[in-house]
């Protein structure tokens, strides 16, 4: 290994990386937009606006629309005159929840009868109508139970404090604010779009210029090329890496419960799966275009199996082993369980096993592909 | 190296072949050490995958190669320190200035410091690119480019040179400044192999090989080339039309070639007595020509009376 010739081509590569404004604002702006995005649309679904179709018109219906108000989950802000009202509202999108409590509510109460109040969600997302109906649901017991129990007192009951006091503590993220969850999982996922696409160019760009003759000419062994062209792009991801960092401690208030260390040892750990991969796409393919579509079948389903976005544990059985064959399932769960629960390699050992083993394996066959390529 | 005897290249029955294709076909010479070296060929007729070959940039299909005294095969880094090449197509980052080119290649071959810096400034202005040097490559004409690839392949000081098609886009005064470089180079030692389309430039090599097909199909000095008995007869006609003359003796079977040389027509004879046969056929068909004149054959003549026999 001769460590000048390595150098000359880490300074080739660096003095061509800042020359070229369009590269540098793509890989310095795009992690921002990212983490900026996802981290805004990640937002709890709070708040929906929900439409309300009040034919009671009493104190009772008004304490459980408050109920629902209060909640934090609805909150109602249009009143209906009609059920066609409801509907259209829920129609064109400007509701996404609809309540309709009919006008004998206060009167059924009163007569210790049982009134049925309509919730209607729009279901076209489910996640969030399933959220929406169970606060509803949550809401109507809750009512339903103080009223017994007023009810009971009224006659004269002694009734003692009995039954199963849940107290729910959210672990880790105890504002349960999703941001917490998505701004580490973005860190991943713009590390590996960004080193796996500056790896790419490296010999495919470089065939393309006719300039890899050039170098197969001169006295540079592979070694000391993939080196030269690997160190400028490890750089760029280390800056990344403390751009997003920086950017969800005082952007988001997202803080690093973990060590910052081994973060960035991890992320070393994930260069050979990154690097490696964009070396290997770099080989095969005749053009940089076409290393650009031959990524895209990696990229995207390693995105959606990964547990980014959809957690890995609620996919169906064969999903899952997808998802393990996904070197980014592991580097998430690393990057959450550092940022979010603060755990170290005592608990992250087998993820960061995984990820090594895979790191080693691709890591290996770009540099096989990359040696039968140039020498 | 150790002088005169062991020539600077040896290259023994190198064959290529890309599938069913075959590129080059069991071509072998040698090259002597301080000597020009002229490859030439029409395109495709296998001179770039020679020299590449040479290079240690593809590896033969069988035979062998020597350079500088080291098996390209087995001691490609011995071999890759000590040569230049200049590939034919462009080889620059457009990206980068002349000057960032230099520095790279210098940096490759380990060259640092002063040695650096007085060998960059003595090609920037050897090869008039001073002026340019801040330039980036991208924005230099096809010439300076060039210039530029000429520029990177010698800074090293190479005792062997590659130059395939050097002057191809080069306009006629650089031509001549490139031609004095390669001249000079050969007198300070350095042996170069170059190829050229251009035959006027063939002139200026101590040994020629003619490429076609994959084959060598004739090799020598421009002299015995020319001279060679082989080439039979090559006639001059001068003719008030002469693409008549030329149209009407093409096809007969005494022709081995013919073509224009200017305003003249220049014809291969393969027989003896073709001289006294050409003219009885243009006297037969009262075809009106100024003069017929045995003439010496120009580079040209031998090239297009070799790649006609085929």
């Amino acid at each position: 290994m001769n460590w000048g010739r390595v150098w000359t081509i880490a300074a080739k590569e660096f003095t061509q990386f800042f020359r070229d404004h369009r590269t540098v604002g793509a890989t310095v702006l795009m992690p921002i937009l990212q983490v900026i995005l996802y981290g805004y649309l990640s937002s709890d679904i709070k708040h929906q606006p929900t439409i309300a179709w009040d034919l009671s018109q009493t104190a009772e219906s008004r304490q459980f629309l408050d109920a629902l108000t209060n909640s934090q989950y609805f909150s109602i802000t249009f009143r209906a005159q009609s059920m066609r009202d409801v509907v259209r509202h829920i129609d064109d999108g400007q509701a996404l929840a609809g309540i309709v409590i009919p006008p004998d509510y206060a009167t059924l109460l009163h007569r210790k009868q049982q009134p049925q109040v309509m919730v209607a969600v729009d279901a076209s997302d489910a996640t969030a109508a399933q959220t929406a109906l169970s606060v509803a649901e949550a809401v109507g017991t809750n009512i339903s139970h103080t009223l017994q129990i007023q009810q009971l007192r009224l006659q004269g009951a002694n009734i003692p404090r009995i039954g199963v006091d849940v107290r729910a503590r959210a672990w880790y993220n105890p504002g349960l604010r999703q941001e917490v969850f998505i701004v580490p999982g973005v860190l991943a996922l713009v590390m590996q779009f960004t080193m796996t696409f500056l790896s790419m160019s490296t010999i495919v760009r470089e065939r393309e210029l006719g300039t890899l003759e050039q170098l197969i000419v001169s006295p540079i062994r592979s070694s000391e090329l993939m080196l030269g062209k690997m160190i400028p792009i490890m750089t760029i991801g280390y800056i990344n890496v403390t751009m997003i960092l920086l950017f969800a401690v005082f952007w988001f208030g997202v803080p690093v419960a973990g060590s910052v260390v081994f973060l960035y040892l991890t992320v070393f750990v994930f260069f050979f799966t990154t690097v490696g991969l964009g070396t290997f796409v770099s080989t095969i393919a005749k053009t940089y275009i076409q290393a650009i579509q031959l990524i895209q079948f990696f990229l995207l389903p390693s995105m959606l199996l990964s547990g980014f976005i959809f957690p890995v544990d609620a996919m169906p059985k064969v999903m899952q082993w997808l998802a393990y064959l996904v070197p980014l399932t592991y580097f998430l769960a690393i990057v959450r369980g550092i940022i979010i629960k603060g755990v170290g390699i005592d608990y992250l050992w087998p993820q960061v096993l995984m990820l090594l083993a895979f790191g080693m394996v691709v890591f290996t066959t770009a540099v096989l592909r990359f040696r039968k390529r140039i020498d | 190296m150790n002088g005169s005897a062991a020539p600077t290249i040896r290259a023994d029955a190198l064959t290529k072949r890309f599938g069913d294709f075959v590129a080059v076909s069991d071509v072998s010479f040698e090259i002597r050490a301080g000597e020009i070296w002229g490859f030439l060929g029409p395109n495709g007729a296998g001179k770039s995958t020679t020299i590449r070959m040479l290079c240690g940039v593809l590896s033969p299909t069988s035979g062998s190669a020597e350079v500088l005294g080291f098996d390209v095969a087995r001691d490609p880094e011995e071999v890759k320190l000590r040569i230049g090449y200049m590939a034919q197509g462009s080889s620059l980052w457009n990206d980068l200035s002349v000057q960032e080119h230099l520095r790279f290649y210098a940096g490759l071959f380990g060259l640092a410091g002063t040695k650096r810096e007085d060998a960059i400034s003595h090609w920037l202005k050897r090869l008039d690119l001073y002026g340019q040097r801040a330039r980036l490559a991208g924005t230099l004409s096809g010439g300076y480019r060039k210039r530029l690839a000429l520029a990177c392949t010698l800074l090293h000081e190479p005792q062997m040179v590659f130059l395939d098609e050097p002057t191809s886009g080069v306009d006629p005064l650089s031509r001549r400044e490139f031609w004095d470089i390669i001249v000079a180079l050969a007198e300070a030692g350095t042996t170069v192999l170059v190829t050229t389309h251009y035959l006027d430039e063939a002139e200026h090599c101590n040994d020629l090989a003619l490429i076609y097909d994959g084959k060598i199909v004739a090799s020598g000095t421009p002299e015995s080339l020319k001279r060679d008995a082989r080439n039979g007869i090559t006639a001059e006609i001068l003719s008030p039309d002469t693409v008549r003359v030329l149209d009407a003796i093409e096809t007969q079977p005494f022709v081995a070639s013919a073509g224009l040389y200017g305003s003249a027509l220049h014809v291969c004879i393969r027989e003896r007595d073709g001289l006294d046969r050409l003219s009885q056929f243009l006297q037969e068909h009262a075809i009106p020509v100024d003069s017929i004149a045995q003439v010496t054959p120009s580079l040209e003549d031998v090239f297009a009376s070799l790649v006609g026999k085929r």
